[in-house]
């Protein structure tokens, strides 16, 4: 069977038809329910943290009744999983050329504190401060790009070293000292402005005269907008710019990028940079929500940003995933955490859950990977 | 042979500073906790003043045994006089430090006691349960009348509940007249007036999602007590966005951390129990240095470095201290 008679059958069935060449052809006779479930999967990936998210919402919608399924309480649960969406889309990238980045929180709180110290403390306009710690941000990413393709060293190793390097500067340069919120607001508040509440309701009936019934009780912040924007954006580099080919490329095959005329040094110099940089940007997002600069804020963030990667089917083996996929995966860590704390459940059931996702999680992507062997 | 000689003059040059110099160390749970910064600094300045040589070391992370015993052991081959200790885990570390009181040094073990208490020679520390009464008697005097119907929610430490945790939540129901039960387990009360108890980490950010969801389960609730300052400063973050920064919730904690006691003064935090870290630090190596340890009351087990309540809003019957006189104790 040719490739385009898989498609054709495709299309017969609804489905779009498959890229030629993109997936390998199969007997009409071997399609039981779960092979084509399977290949379903195979072909959108990105569907699967969508299906778990909604599972996730019925449960809690009768595990915790009233309270959960409240537009207030899902507006919470995205202001909570900001910041580890954030930090998710810039793990995102450096999973993708196959890498892990250990160092996402501590850089994020070193810039936090750069940006606060050096405003508050220290004085500097919050013009020149806020541009220093996402320059702090984006300086310790691209320290990492440069260890990992100069020395040829793994990801891993790279990141663990630069995660107890970058730490043990946060607290020199913090003297482990808390900025108050009343302090910020005072000297930098633009350093809050992340924080600001924004109810969409109001923002329609007021500027637009709509009477958008269904936006009631929703409560966000402008964290979230900012959140939706890097996202935005970073999907677009990398679904519709040749930098973006070049990651997945580097990712799935270093070495067939490099035969194809790929700079994969400069492209994973570029992902580590611009991953430090997004994480400079979730530093804003988490003065924001704390009010106040705290070094000791955001300690396990890097473990949850790879929870939120992992979950939105992104593979840790590089080459294969989505940012939507991360952004979906963090609602469903937010999802889980809130609804079953509205349950009454404790924390460390809290902890068991995700864990359990994180298994599902790799074991469906290793099951779907098994169709294309 | 030469090469014998040779090792052996090596180690007795390498012995001979430790020898001729007195070591003192001091053990943290973490470096970074502004808390245990400040008990270094403490240290630092002791040690200068009696002239000794003073190591510090601590675990890597909040309940790192295994790096505190390692620092013990090196403390033992540096031939230390003896330390002053913040355990991690206040029963795992027990065997370690008998190993070095075998060894002829003395530990005191300051701020969380050890389980036995009596595993060291003694142990300074702030009365955890006496400053969560202090803010619950405070909380119940400033609420009056309404303490009778109040709708309070807890922000915990973590679900082990280790010491500090139960003492200070314990101590604030007492203060506050809830029947407690079991004094040292938090959770099997039954007082109406208790709406929820979360798990804040002791962490800004991890204490507003911890707020945010009580306010979820109780959204009339009127007062707030934290276990210490990080978590207080995160819940009023939460509670200032659902627009109940106005005077309607009283938010309590402890501590005495300079940004607290600043945030006591702003008007955000309604009273914090201050403890004296820097204090603590000092009086441990004062007296591993004259090696006398100081009277201790039997009935209380610990030497008490003391407790205070700050507040700009004094309550009859219930001794504080001014937010002035707070600034000028406080750290961190």
């Amino acid at each position: 069977m040719s490739d385009n008679a898989t498609g054709s059958a495709a299309a017969e069935r609804g489905l779009p038809p498959a890229e030629p060449g993109g997936v390998a052809s199969f007997d009409e006779a071997d399609r039981g329910p779960i092979r084509r479930m399977q290949e379903f999967l195979h072909r959108f990936p990105t569907s699967i943290p969508f299906i778990v998210l909604l599972i996730g919402v019925v449960i809690f919608s009768f595990a915790a009744p009233g309270k959960f399924l409240a537009p207030f309480n899902f507006s919470l649960i995205l202001q909570q999983v900001t910041i580890i969406a954030i930090l998710g889309v810039a793990q995102t990238l450096v999973i993708l050329t196959a890498g892990i980045d250990l160092s996402v929180g501590v850089i994020m709180i070193l810039a936090s504190v750069v940006m606060g110290r050096t405003a508050v403390v220290y004085g500097v306009p919050v013009e020149i401060a806020f541009p220093l710690g996402l320059l702090a941000g984006l300086a310790c990413g691209f320290v990492n790009g440069v260890i990992v393709t100069k020395l040829r060293l793994p990801p891993f190793i790279v990141t663990l070293g630069t995660w107890s390097i970058f730490g043990a500067l946060n607290v020199w340069y913090s003297r482990s000292e808390t900025i108050r919120q009343a302090d910020v607001q005072e000297t930098a508040p633009f350093l809050q402005w992340t924080g600001t509440i924004i109810k969409p309701y109001d923002f329609f009936s007021k500027t637009l005269g709509l009477d958008l019934t269904f936006l009631k009780g929703w409560v966000l912040n402008y964290g979230s907008v900012v959140m939706l924007i890097v996202a935005a954006v970073i999907w677009y580099v990398l679904n519709k710019t040749a930098f973006g080919r070049h990651v997945y490329a580097s990712g799935d095959d270093p070495d067939a990028a490099r035969l194809a005329g790929i700079n994969t040094d400069r492209t994973l110099i570029g992902v580590y940079a611009l991953a430090g940089f997004i994480c400079a940007i979730a530093a804003w997002v988490l003065i924001g929500r704390i009010g106040g600069v705290s070094p000791q804020a955001g300690q396990t963030a890097n473990l949850d940003s790879i929870t939120a990667v992992v979950i939105g089917g992104t593979s840790l083996f590089g080459g294969r995933g989505s940012i939507v996929g991360t952004l979906v995966g963090a609602l469903i860590v937010g999802v889980f955490r809130n609804g079953l704390a509205l349950s009454g459940l404790e924390l460390l059931w809290q902890d068991f859950a995700v864990g359990v996702l994180i298994i599902v999680a790799v074991t469906i992507d290793q099951w779907i990977r098994k169709i294309s062997s | 042979m030469k090469k014998l000689m040779l090792a052996a003059s090596l180690l007795a040059l390498s012995a001979a500073p430790v020898l001729a110099d007195e070591t003192i160390g001091l053990i943290t749970k973490t470096e970074t906790n502004p808390f245990f910064v400040k008990m270094r600094e403490g240290a630092q300045a002791k040690a200068k003043e009696l002239g000794v040589t003073l190591i510090t070391a601590a675990g890597k992370y909040d309940g790192d045994n295994d790096g505190q015993v390692a620092a013990i052991e090196n403390l033992i081959a540096a031939g230390a006089k003896g330390f002053a200790i913040v355990p991690s885990d206040s029963k795992a570390i027990v065997p370690t430090i008998q190993k070095a009181r075998d060894a002829g040094l003395k530990v005191i073990v300051l701020d969380t006691p050890l389980d036995p208490m009596n595993a060291a020679d003694a142990t300074f520390a702030t009365d955890n349960r006496k400053a969560g009464m202090l803010i619950g008697q405070w909380a119940k005097g400033t609420l009056g009348d309404k303490a009778a119907d109040a709708r309070i929610v807890f922000l915990d430490l973590a679900t082990n509940q280790p010491t500090v945790d139960f003492l200070r939540d314990q101590g604030f129901m007492q203060g506050f007249g809830i029947d407690v039960k079991d004094p040292n387990k938090i959770g099997d009360e039954n007082d109406p007036r208790i709406c929820t108890h979360e798990i804040s980490q002791g962490d800004q950010e991890k204490g507003r999602t911890a707020m945010e969801n009580a306010l979820q389960k109780c959204p009339d609730v009127n007062v707030v007590y934290t276990i210490n300052e990080p978590a207080a400063a995160g819940a009023w973050e939460a509670l200032k966005a659902v627009g109940k920064d106005d005077g309607s919730v009283l938010l309590v904690s402890i501590d005495g951390g300079c940004p607290g006691v600043k945030n006591v003064q702003a008007g955000t935090l309604g009273a914090t129990s201050q403890q004296y870290p820097l204090k603590m630090a000092a009086m441990a190596l004062e007296a591993i240095h004259a090696g006398k340890i100081p009277d201790i009351d039997p009935a209380v087990g610990f030497l008490d470095t003391g407790a205070q309540l700050i507040t700009s809003k004094p309550v009859d019957g219930v001794p504080s201290i001014s937010v002035e006189e707070g600034l000028k104790l406080c750290w961190g």
